[in-house]
């Protein structure tokens, strides 16, 4: 059982040259992360938390000397929650559940929400690991006439406190020497904090440090009796044992039944002495830089202006993402088009050319393509989030996104998802809790994203009249493929949110920070981690993808020696290949939605991206792989395809079956190695990949079933 | 008086936080505890959730929520 025994260190001999483990604690939004990267620097390893598939930070840094194990957990408010986030920052700080144990905790404070920073402070301090307070935003505080006394508040606290601006970078060199100090001399960084509760308490408090210090071992102190009455609830996702949780419920219930209230008073006795300390340290200028604030907040949450800035910030976002990422993307495709050329040039044809320019080239191409959206999303996101206005979207849209059970900041995600959804999938970091994050990616992949345009556009112009009867009806269909979307995407959130990521009943609690000003710094941090991220693990996936699905249509090779003439060599390939196999053999699951063999291969091949279904009907109807979706000689072909038995291949219900399949079906392998890398485990893209293929299936089978009994063809 | 009934601009003193533990101890913990002043800064425009000044921070609690917290005026 988890104890806090002290374990050998990673990569570090056990005992004489042990590098200190610090783990970096604070708020959400307290500029921690940024604060930890200034730190890190280049040495920043990803990695996961242990037992856990969420992703954490660490860095080994040597300053003035001495190498330091930085270690960043997730943002927190408390460590009585039982979010996961929560969980990971508990066990961290007490060693517990494979997590070694710190010498140093950094905690970083928000001077802007002091009191708040403060309560988990004291908190941590009091479990009585040594503790370094890293006061941050110190470049604001002056700007919102907060001045407060440092060394007065080292003194209450009894730890180390340093004033720090993460984004500017002051006082970085004063926190790096105090940082070393003290991990030399943990003794001197030890809090005397202690919460000081009633004596009515007191019975309860040491029957629980009992109970906790047989579970935890022998350092455990009355602190941790106050963390287990706060926080020990029992049910399947405690960890905590089932004897702990027995005594620990039994105190509590004896504290009821006498009318003491112990959570409230926890908390007040903190809060009380942090107002008290504060009271004293602590002074804020009126008239100060939250009135800029304030009076920014009556333009930009306005009922109207608010909206119609929001509107037209989103509006901007959105045809970013659309059209003016484009010349960039021509800009990588043309590249690549080059490569593709030049190595055609130098290769003699035949299967290694095949190799280099449909699986290699290609697949390094379809990873590079993404990077325009994601660097231009991430731009907008960090302008956004550092400035302090996406915590004014969640505010202004958390009333239409709640009803469908997601966070006020999955909007942009979900607006992104329009574009694409790979960058939409990076930005739902943006939320903290896990659970959200997970609801919105299950849901993004629903969203018409800009590679179903062409396959729409391809069946729409190849089997729609363009009006009936003076009604635009290819416009129509189109618009309602995306109406489709919107509702589909809402409701399976709905459904997903009260079935499998059910969350508890928890309160929104969003801070809304005093405005400030972009640092183009940790801007393009952002980017540049978001990006690289993304192609050096989710690149990976969608490249070896990319070769697996060429090796599918490549092989067997077909002997052209023996081919008629008429017969375009690239078909013949196609329809001798796996994938045909595939495609034939999928023909009778497939047949009830109205499609056949070579509709099959398309839908393979579509998997690499969807709009690779265009090429690919290209090919298998012998027009040719560079064909587009205005291509009249493949609508034609499309139009005019026929059964063994003469009937057409494609009739509208066809059609409007096979944009259903294209609707819901996760048809994007560079979707799903997003979700791989952002949840950090195979779960959640093969869920993804069940759930929306079995809703695809099932759309097209009620569109095409449903319209042949209606009688249309 | 729960601080959903709150007048905008009014200061309010928390009285007690009802509601399931979980929530319950998330909302003291963010500051609502007993004998705290509060001020109900606005409302979104959509009706919810509503912006609070607490603390010295602003804070936003949807309105459900907010009336699970009793103040007096």
């Amino acid at each position: 059982m988890a104890s806090l025994v002290r374990l050998p260190r990673r990569g570090a001999p056990a005992t004489t040259d042990r590098v200190p483990r610090v783990v970096v604690l604070g708020n959400p939004n307290a500029g921690k992360t940024t604060l930890f990267n200034r730190l890190a620097g280049t040495n920043l390893r990803v990695g996961n938390y242990p037992g856990v598939t969420v992703e954490s930070s660490e860095a080994q840094v040597t300053i003035a000397g001495q190498r330091l194990q930085l270690v960043d957990l997730p943002g927190t408010y408390s460590l009585c929650g039982r979010s996961a986030e929560e969980r990971i920052a508990v066990d961290a700080l007490l060693g517990m559940h494979g997590h070694v144990p710190p010498d140093l905790v950094l905690l970083v404070g928000d001077v802007t929400q002091l009191q708040r920073s403060l309560y988990l402070a004291v908190q941590a301090a009091e479990l009585g690991v040594p503790m370094l307070l890293a006061l941050n935003m110190a470049d604001e505080a002056e700007t919102l006439g907060i001045d407060i006394d440092v060394a007065g508040l080292s003194d209450a606290l009894g730890i180390p406190v340093v004033a720090v601006s993460a984004r500017t970078g002051a006082g970085l060199d004063d926190l790096g020497a105090r940082l070393v100090s003290a991990a030399n001399h943990p003794d001197r960084a030890r809090s005397t904090f202690v919460t000081p509760l009633r004596d009515d308490f007191s019975h309860a408090v040491d029957a629980a440090t009992e109970a906790t210090r047989g579970w935890l071992g022998a350092s455990v102190g009355r602190a941790h009796g106050i963390w287990a009455l706060m926080s020990v609830e029992g049910g399947e996702e405690d960890p905590t044992p089932p004897a702990v949780v027995q005594t620990i419920q039994a105190l509590r219930a004896e504290l009821d039944a006498a009318g003491l209230d112990v959570d409230n008073e926890v908390a007040a006795a903190r809060y009380g002495w942090i107002d008290d300390r504060l009271s004293l340290l602590l002074k804020v200028a009126p008239g100060n830089g939250r009135r800029f604030s304030d009076r920014v907040d009556r333009v930009l949450i306005h009922p109207v202006y608010g909206f119609a800035v929001f509107i037209l910030l989103m509006t901007l976002l959105f045809q970013g993402l659309f059209s003016w990422s484009d010349p960039a993307i021509s800009l990588v495709e043309a590249f690549f088009g080059v490569l593709t050329d030049g190595a055609q040039a130098v290769l003699p044809p035949g299967l290694f050319a095949d190799f280099v320019i449909d699986g290699l080239l290609a697949g390094v191409g379809g990873v590079m393509v993404f990077l325009p959206q994601i660097l231009l999303l991430f731009l907008l996101i960090g302008l956004m989030e550092d400035s302090g206005y996406m915590s004014r979207v969640a505010y202004l849209m958390d009333r239409v996104m709640r009803s469908v059970g997601l966070h006020g900041r999955a909007f942009v995600p979900m607006l992104s998802g329009f574009a694409c959804a790979v960058p939409a999938i990076l930005a739902t970091r943006t939320m903290e809790k896990r659970r959200d994050r997970l609801l919105t990616m299950m849901v993004v992949p629903l969203t018409t994203c800009s590679a179903r345009l062409p396959v729409y556009t391809l069946l729409i112009g190849a089997l729609f009249p363009a009006a009936i009867g003076g009604v635009p009806a290819q416009g129509l269909v189109l618009s309602g493929m995306y109406f489709l979307s919107v509702f589909a995407a809402l409701a399976a959130a709905a459904i997903l949110g009260r079935t499998v990521l059910k969350g508890g009943r928890e309160p929104l609690l969003l801070e809304l920070p005093p405005y400030r000003l972009p640092r183009a710094a940790t801007v393009l941090r952002m980017m540049w981690d978001r990006s690289r991220v993304f192609l050096t693990e989710a690149g990976t996936v969608i490249l070896v993808c990319t070769i697996v699905l060429w090796g599918l249509l490549a092989f067997p090779r077909v002997d052209l020696a023996s081919l008629d003439a008429d017969v375009a060599p690239e078909t013949a390939q196609i329809e001798g290949s796996y994938a045909a196999s595939l495609g034939r053999g999928l023909e009778p699951a497939i047949a009830p939605l109205g499609f056949d063999w070579t509709i099959g291969i398309g839908l393979i091949g579509s998997f690499a991206a969807r709009e690779v279904f265009v090429a690919t009907m290209g090919v298998v109807y012998g027009v040719g792989a560079d064909v587009d979706e205005e291509s009249d000689t493949l609508r034609e072909r499309i139009r005019n395809t026929r059964r063994a038995d003469g009937t057409p291949v494609y009739t509208p219900l066809v059609g409007l079956s096979l944009m259903m399949f294209f609707a819901f079906a996760a048809q994007c392998m560079s979707t799903l190695a997003a979700v791989k890398r952002e949840t950090k485990s195979w779960r959640w893209p093969i869920f993804l990949t069940v759930y929306m293929t079995a809703l695809a299936y099932i759309a097209s089978l009620i569109v095409y079933q449903g319209g042949l009994a209606l009688g249309f063809t | 008086m729960t601080l959903a009934d709150a007048k905008k601009n009014d200061w309010v003193t928390v009285s007690a936080v009802r509601g399931e533990r979980g929530f319950r101890r998330r909302l003291l913990e963010m500051g609502f505890v007993t004998g705290t002043a509060v001020r109900v800064v606005g409302v979104a425009p959509l009706g919810d959730p509503l912006e609070l000044d607490l603390r010295g921070g602003r804070l936003s609690l949807r309105a459900v929520d907010a009336a699970r917290i009793e103040v007096t005026g």
